[in-house]
Formats: structure tokens, sequence, C-alpha cells
């Protein structure tokens, strides 16, 4: 019999990103319009002028557009958890239990309290509690968002644990190590301001729209300054706060960033790609060129790494097969390893199940000196230990280019803004209006380079993605994500006909 | 003179009557956890861990045997090409 084409964990895979891709077209404008919403509010109740009343009220139903289509869509992924991830959902339960509690709690009661006092309550609540109940949504939801990416920064680097060789269970032990993980901060921070950026981006470009249109002008220009103000500020976040989430990854998974930045054989002054192509038929060890072509910025890479021009910069080679003048262990040798922790775990447990206390001991000792490589123990060869470095390569290289772009889109919005000529600038209008889907781009880019960048592990260096899976049958999971490829296509296109319905009424509605 | 809950019982009575885009985006959302909950999760997303085993120690072995199952291919992304 063949080779299947796809196996379970290719189509468990498949559809966990499909699905969080799918959830991360709505959560990102949540998270930024929210709080435009709360900007416009505040100048309204500031200045008692009823245009910035309309404005919010328009930008609150696109709002409510959006949130309504996205709701619940994060909870599929849960659904996934117990069904294709079994083995992993067990194994992180107690890490991941209390902070996703926490988070649908809390999400709940500031749904069913802000939520709605911000939509039903204009006018039969007063307008400084209805300003507080907006400036809450967009508090609100962006702290929900916390715990989500606590937990996924927690796979990235797990810390604050211990493995329970009984319960085949991660242990929470420190909380706050876990909440406080460098990773988990720079992953909040970089994430939730990429939201406020896409936002304003939305803002803009549906604003742009009408200028191009020649309807809603006023109400357009008016809504374009405050974002573009926001979307400037929020893109200066997101390059600070994206130099702090590369230098986590440098330190806590360079594999990763050497991915990132296709670079095989580490060097002191590393280069950063500022354009290339990868060669696709590079494998690690091998002496072809990793480039067809690249245009290169010596020692950039080490700054972002190390803070340092001149310093080392580990390679997908030297992570891989170790390099010992840099006292790198490589996965050749974390192999090894890990083959003694999954031995001596499995001499653990069938010494305890025939009460050999004085066997399972000795195992257990042998067992804490190797846990650290446990995942490494499943890969089959050194190399397997690298992720995908093309489409790690290029997302990041996508995500970076267009996050340097919109800062200078929100630049030109402002002069011409503030010379009165706005909406004369056509060319600008339609690229603030496509800069929306560029804008989205950019989002799902980020989450390839994140999620694709940290494979084969689902948790890193202790469980590889094949053995976080359930071992179902390739043709179940194949079956449920053309439902969920069916049914998100579906809603898709009801927000998008909604919310081209609600675009074209305007701010009249 | 109104009560609290009956003022809130009235507030979200009111708000819900005057919806406009709300009742539409309402029905998107009952269907939605419909065919979530009604049908995905009942039909197509046991629990595989709840369903198969039942007791927690029959889980905790299931999960070590699989963990010290060192046959089984840990990840495939590999086999084609480093895309």
């Amino acid at each position: 019999m063949g080779e299947q084409l796809l196996t379970t964990v290719d189509w468990a895979r498949a559809q966990f990103a499909l699905t969080a891709m799918y959830h991360w077209i709505f959560v990102p404008l949540t998270l930024g319009l929210s709080f435009l919403l709360a900007f416009f509010e505040t100048i309204y109740v500031k200045t008692g002028n009823e245009e910035w009343k309309k404005i919010t009220k328009f930008w609150m139903t696109l709002f409510a557009i959006n949130f309504a289509i996205g709701v619940a869509t994060g909870i599929i992924m849960e659904f996934e958890f117990g069904t294709n991830w079994s083995n992993y959902s067990w194994m992180v339960g107690d890490i991941f239990g209390a902070p996703l509690a926490i988070e649908g709690i809390f999400a709940f009661f500031l749904e069913a309290t802000f939520f709605a006092v911000m939509f039903f309550g204009w006018n039969r609540v007063s307008k400084g509690f209805h300003l507080f109940s907006t400036w809450m949504v967009a508090v609100g939801s962006n702290l929900s968002a916390v715990w989500i990416l606590v937990a996924n920064g927690w796979m990235q680097y797990p810390v604050g644990m211990a493995f329970n060789p009984d319960t085949a269970r991660f242990e929470m032990e420190n909380i706050a190590e876990v909440i406080f993980s460098p990773v988990a901060i720079s992953k909040f921070t970089h994430t939730s301001s990429s939201g406020f950026l896409l936002a304003s981006l939305f803002v803009v470009g549906i604003s742009a729209l009408f200028l191009l249109q020649g309807r809603h002008q006023k109400m357009a220009k008016q809504s374009m300054v405050v974002a573009a103000v926001f979307g400037l500020l929020s893109s200066t976040f997101v390059g600070l706060t994206g130099d702090e989430a590369a230098y986590a990854v440098a330190q806590k998974q360079p594999m990763k960033l050497a991915a990132m930045e296709g670079l095989y054989d580490g060097e002191k002054s590393a280069p950063v790609v500022a354009f290339g192509i990868i060669n696709s038929a590079k494998q690690p060890g091998d002496d072809q060129p990793v480039f067809l072509q690249a245009v290169k910025v010596p020692g950039l890479l080490s700054l972002l790494a190390n803070r340092d021009f001149t310093s080392y910069v580990p390679g997908i080679n030297d992570l891989v097969f170790g390099n010992s003048e840099h006292n790198i262990i490589g996965a050749e040798q974390r192999i090894a390893n890990g083959k003694i922790a999954l031995t001596e775990l499995a001499r653990y447990k069938t010494a305890k199940n025939h009460g050999n206390l004085v066997e399972a001991d000795a195992a257990l000792a042998i067992f804490n000196q190797y846990k650290d490589d446990l995942g490494y123990g499943h890969l089959q060869k050194p190399a397997d230990a690298a992720p995908p470095v093309a489409t790690t390569f290029y997302s990041f290289h996508i995500m970076v280019i267009l996050g340097t772009m919109f800062p200078l889109i929100f630049l030109l919005v402002l002069f011409f803004a503030f010379k009165g000529t706005l909406e004369y600038q056509r060319w600008l209008n339609y690229l603030c209006f496509f800069s929306i889907f560029l804008g989205y781009l950019a989002q799902e880019a980020g989450w390839v380079v994140a999620e694709v960048g940290r494979q084969p592990w689902a948790i890193q260096g202790l469980l590889p993605v094949g053995v976080a899976n359930t071992n179902l049958a390739a043709a179940n999971v194949q079956t449920t994500f053309f439902i969920f490829l069916t049914l998100f296509t579906v809603l898709l296109i009801a927000e998008l006909k909604i919310m081209i319905k609600q675009i074209q009424i305007g701010p009249e509605a | 003179m109104k009560t609290l809950p009956s003022k809130i019982y009235t507030f979200y009575r009111d708000g819900f009557r005057a919806m406009v885009v709300g009742r539409t985006l309402w029905k998107i959302i009952f269907i939605k956890l419909f065919i979530m909950f009604g049908v995905l999760k009942i039909f197509f997303f046991p629990n595989f861990l709840a369903t198969n085993f039942n007791t927690d120690t029959e889980r905790a072995a299931h999960v070590l045997d699989t963990l010290t199952n060192t046959e089984r291919p840990a990840d495939i992304t590999q086999k084609t090409n480093n895309f």
C-alpha cells in the first residue's frame, strides 16, 4: 500500500489552521475597533457635537457585524482539541484550564453588561456611563485576549510547570512564570497592537471609499484623521513589540528565527534578508545555496537577535547537527537524550504497574535528567527538528514589508488631511481601501510565522504535533475539514454582504 | 417606582426590540450556535478520551502509551519539500 498523500495529522493541522485563521479575521478588528469607538465617543462627549455621535454609531454597527459573525468561532478550536488533539488536551489541561475558564467567564459578563449598554444604552443611560461602557468593552476585549495568548506563549516556551509521569500531564507550578514569560508578553503586546493597526486601516480604508464615492465626506475625513493618528501610534508600537518578539524568539526559539531569515549556517554579524527567493530544494546539511536571489543587510539579524551587530546567530544546520565551537547542542544529540527519556518513562510506567518501586525510582531519576528533550525522542532524524523554511521565511517577510508600509500610508493621510486636500488624492484613497486587505494579509502572515515556524512542536521541545494528535482515521478529519470550509465560507459571505450593505447605507442608518 | 431588576429587564427588552441590523445578526448567531453545538459537537466532535475511556487513570495510561510509543511518526512536515 502506497504512502498516504495527507495523513491524519496533516488534516488535523490543516483544519486547525483553517479555524484559527478564520477566527483571526474577526478578532484583531474587534480588538482595535473597540478602542476607536471609545476615541470617537470620547470626542463626542467632550465636544457635544452630534456629528461625532453619528460617527461613533456608524462604526459601532460595523463593529457589531464583525463581532456577531466572529463570536464563538474560537469555540470550534476547543472541539478540535478534544477530538483531534486529545493527547495534547490531556497533557496541557492543567495549564490551560484555569486561564481559558477565566477568559470564558470574563467574556460572558463583559458582553452581557457593557456590550448591552454600548448598543442599547444610547439616550437611556447617562453620556458618562455610556462612554465608560464603551471604554470597558475596549479594555475588556483586549484583556480577554491575554489568556489565549498566554496559553499560546506557553506552547512556544513552556515554563512554570512540571511533567507528572503518573498522570502524563504538565502541571502548573508557577502561574506568574507562565503569565509573565517573555514570549507570552511579547506575543500579547505585538498581537493586540497589530489589531489596533488593522482596525485603523479598516476605518481609514472604508472612509477612503466614501471619499472616492463622494459620499459622507465630512464624516469620512474626521474618521480618517482619528484612525490615522491611532494607526501611526499603533504602527510604532507594533514595530517596538515586533522587535521585542523577535528578540524573545531568538533567545527561546532560535530554530524559528533561523527559518524566518533562511539562515542555515550560523555566523557573526548575521544579515537580515531584505528580499530573497528561497531555493526550495535546499535541505539541512546539503551544499545547495539557500537563496536563488537575495538582498542582505549585514549585521542587522545579529542586532535583532542579541542587541549586538557583531554577535553570533545560530543557523538551522548548527541547531540540527550541533556546533561545539558555540556550545550548541544539536537535534542529533537531543534526539538521543529524548529516546533515553522515553525509554525511562516507559520503564517507570511498567515498574510502577508491577509495584517495583525501586526500579521505578531509578527510571524516574534518569528520566528527570533527560526530560527537557522528551519530545525529541519522537523525531526520526535531526532534520525533522527544522520547520518548513520557505513558508516561515515568506510569511515573515510579507508581514514585515507590509508592516513597514502601513505607517507611511497613515502619514500620507495625515499630511493631506491637514492640507485639506484628502478627498482629491484618489490614488491615496484607492491605496487606503486596498490596504484593508493587505492588513488582513499581514495579520494572517503573522500567525503563519508564529505557528508554522514552531513546527514540528505542539509544545516546544516536549511534544511533537504527531504525538499530540489523536490516532483517528484521516477520512474523519478530512470530512470535518470540508464541513468547516463550507461553513466558514458561508459565514464570511454573510458577513461581507451585511457589512457592504451597511457601508452602502452609511451613517444615515 | 420600578425596582432595579425590573429596570434591567426593561432595558434589555427594549434594546432587543429596537434592534435593526441586530435582528439579522442574532439570527446568524443562533443558526451558527445550533450548527456548532447541535450538529458538529454531537455528531462530529466527540471528546476522544471522554468517550473511549471511563476513568482518568485509563486516560492517563492511554496518553502515556502514546507518548512512549516511538514507532509513531512525530511529524511529516519534511516528507515532500521544505515548504
